[in-house]
């Protein structure tokens, strides 16, 4: 294959959505605002944003199972409403609860997925090896009786084994450990590889730079949508990472200088941004010092995802 | 906070609790300080909740000596559930009550005089500014609003300990910091805070962090100790070398 082709094939448009909005309760609760983007084909492409936002409405019709209020959505050129049925058959789908038949076991299940979707669990076993090894040992346990994390690794088996064009994961992580998470995206980078199209929202702003490109999300609207590194290159102002001894007390008094413009609590550190144009530090260490604070750090810093968030999210 | 480590609230010497031939919590000893923020940190089935069930007087142990704000979990649990609070993420309020119906039913629930629940009452929507919800009802309220009035409900009977199970799951990152400041502020008046997070960054809030792996605590220092016993940069690093480890 040579290069051009290659790069053609990465900018083809395969989820195309537009003018998409969603309400519930006769109007009175407005999940989707309007929303439109497009997603390029073997994109792993990250909806990140908090619990109530409108990620699972906008998966919901996505997939079919939900119709939208106003707008248009197609993936793989088939429109989420007149080519429904084409459109399950390319699809696999992994919702928010665990929704997988509790007393039938791994084995079992995934048999059943296989044959409603009229194939054989040999048939794309590739695909899902990696994943499925881990659980197989325990293939006679009852799905019910499965820890979370196992629980997990079966659902995406299940919604991996018809080899969809498309993977849409919705909110695969929430209430998984630290480890455990880290873990799962790893699955879904070698996903990617076969070249699967991958739609994962998230509420852990971490998780954004695993994306190719992400949207992130509040209150049904999308706030930006960029690579990590763009996504982050947008936030101007100079971030500093300030620390003292008394980290709460050192937070109080900055809310109160005179020079901030935001605060906030990142771990043992505070993310400080000045309404200077050029943040002045020996005035902010000697406002801390004259505050009786110890142990004074302060150092510039690149911001995360999380940064930028929050900036849009008070703009 | 000055944490006094002569003042144990809650006491836990070689806690077990086994289901069958499973071991849930392997022999477990700790003590949380009054007024400390203690984290309880863990992966997923390392035993948290079990442990959680047994100090809030929900569920029985199968052997050790525990007490909690003064009280046997064998003898005293209804004594333990009056002088403690509990909210967690998947269950806090009742989503077809009203704001002010919920604070009622709380408070009724822990038998405050009806003069104080409505004193209290307009103190506590004045300090969220949630005066004009208070006849909203849970469902149309939005999900960061939710957590902090459940906090606040949970710690309404001025309880000596409160409980926190994921409180501030999938909340956006200004209400979760939001939520921080209430926590350092019940601590700030008392109140013993024992939490458990899935966010590591949350970790670093706590006076004191234990860290269950297998149903047994492999770690339990400060965030600072921690670090540097592990040699990681954050608390995130920390939780990623102990729970691979059992591997």
């Amino acid at each position: 294959m040579n290069t051009e082709n290659k790069i053609s094939n990465f900018t083809e448009e395969i989820v195309k959505v537009e003018n998409l909005s969603k309400s519930y309760e006769k109007g009175k609760v407005k999940a989707l605002k309007d929303i439109s983007f497009s997603i390029n084909k073997g994109e792993l492409f990250g909806f990140i944003g908090p619990d109530g936002t409108g990620k699972t409405t906008l998966f919901r019709i996505l997939t079919t199972l939900l119709l939208a209020d106003t707008g248009t959505a197609s993936l793989n050129n088939l429109d989420v409403v007149k080519d429904y049925k084409k459109l399950r058959k390319i699809l696999g789908y992994m919702p928010g609860r665990f929704s997988l038949y509790q007393d039938l076991s791994i084995e079992e299940n995934l048999n059943f997925f296989a044959t409603v979707f009229g194939t054989t669990i040999e048939e794309n076993y590739d695909l899902i090896k990696d994943i499925y090894i881990q659980i197989e040992p325990f293939k006679k346990r009852l799905a019910g009786k499965l820890s979370g994390g196992m629980k997990q690794k079966l659902a995406l088996s299940c919604a991996l084994i018809h080899k969809p064009t498309i993977l849409i994961l919705d909110e695969p992580t929430t209430g998984v450990d630290a480890v455990s998470r880290k873990e799962f995206w790893e699955m879904l980078k070698r996903l990617k590889e076969k070249g699967i199209t991958i739609l994962v929202s998230t509420p852990y702003m971490d998780e954004a730079s695993m994306c190719d490109r992400i949207a992130l999300m509040q209150s049904g609207k999308i706030l930006s949508i960029d690579t990590p590194v763009n996504t982050i290159k947008s936030f101007e102002e100079e971030l500093y990472s300030v620390s003292s001894r008394d980290i709460y007390r050192l937070k109080n008094d900055l809310k109160e200088y005179e020079n901030t413009s935001s605060v906030f609590l990142f771990g043992q550190n505070l993310h400080y941004t000045s309404k200077q144009e050029n943040t002045n530090i020996d005035e902010l260490k000697d406002y801390l010092i004259g505050n009786n604070h110890e142990e004074i750090k302060i150092e510039k810093i690149e911001p995360n995802i999380e940064d930028c968030f929050m900036r849009l999210m008070e703009n | 906070m000055a944490v006094n480590t002569n003042d144990k609230i809650i006491t836990v010497k070689n806690l077990i609790k086994k289901f069958g031939d499973f071991t849930a919590n392997d022999n477990l000893t700790f003590d949380v300080y009054r007024g400390e923020i203690f984290g309880f940190l863990g992966a997923n089935g390392a035993g948290k909740t079990t442990a959680m069930k047994i100090l809030c007087g929900l569920s029985k142990p199968t052997s050790g000596k525990i007490s909690v704000a003064g009280f046997d979990v064998y003898k005293q649990t209804e004594k333990i559930k009056k002088n403690i609070g509990y909210m967690s993420q998947k269950f806090s309020l009742y989503e077809d009550m009203t704001v002010k119906e919920n604070i009622r039913f709380y408070a009724g629930i822990y038998g405050l005089k009806r003069s104080y629940i409505k004193e209290k009452t307009a103190e506590l929507l004045d300090r969220l500014r949630m005066n004009d919800y208070a006849n909203t009802l849970i469902a149309s309220i939005p999900l960061g609003w939710k957590q902090k009035l459940a906090f606040s409900i949970a710690i309404f009977h001025n309880p000596k300990i409160v409980f926190l199970d994921e409180p501030t799951g999938g909340v956006d990152p200004i209400t979760r910091r939001q939520f921080w400041d209430m926590i350092y502020e019940a601590a700030h008046n008392g109140i013993t805070v024992f939490v458990t997070t899935h966010y590591m960054d949350e970790a670093e809030y706590c006076d004191r962090v234990t860290i269950m792996v297998d149903g047994r605590i492999d770690a339990l220092d400060t965030p600072d100790n921690l670090k540097k016993e592990y040699k990681a940069e954050n608390m995130d690093q920390v939780f990623v070398k102990l729970a691979r480890n059992i591997e």
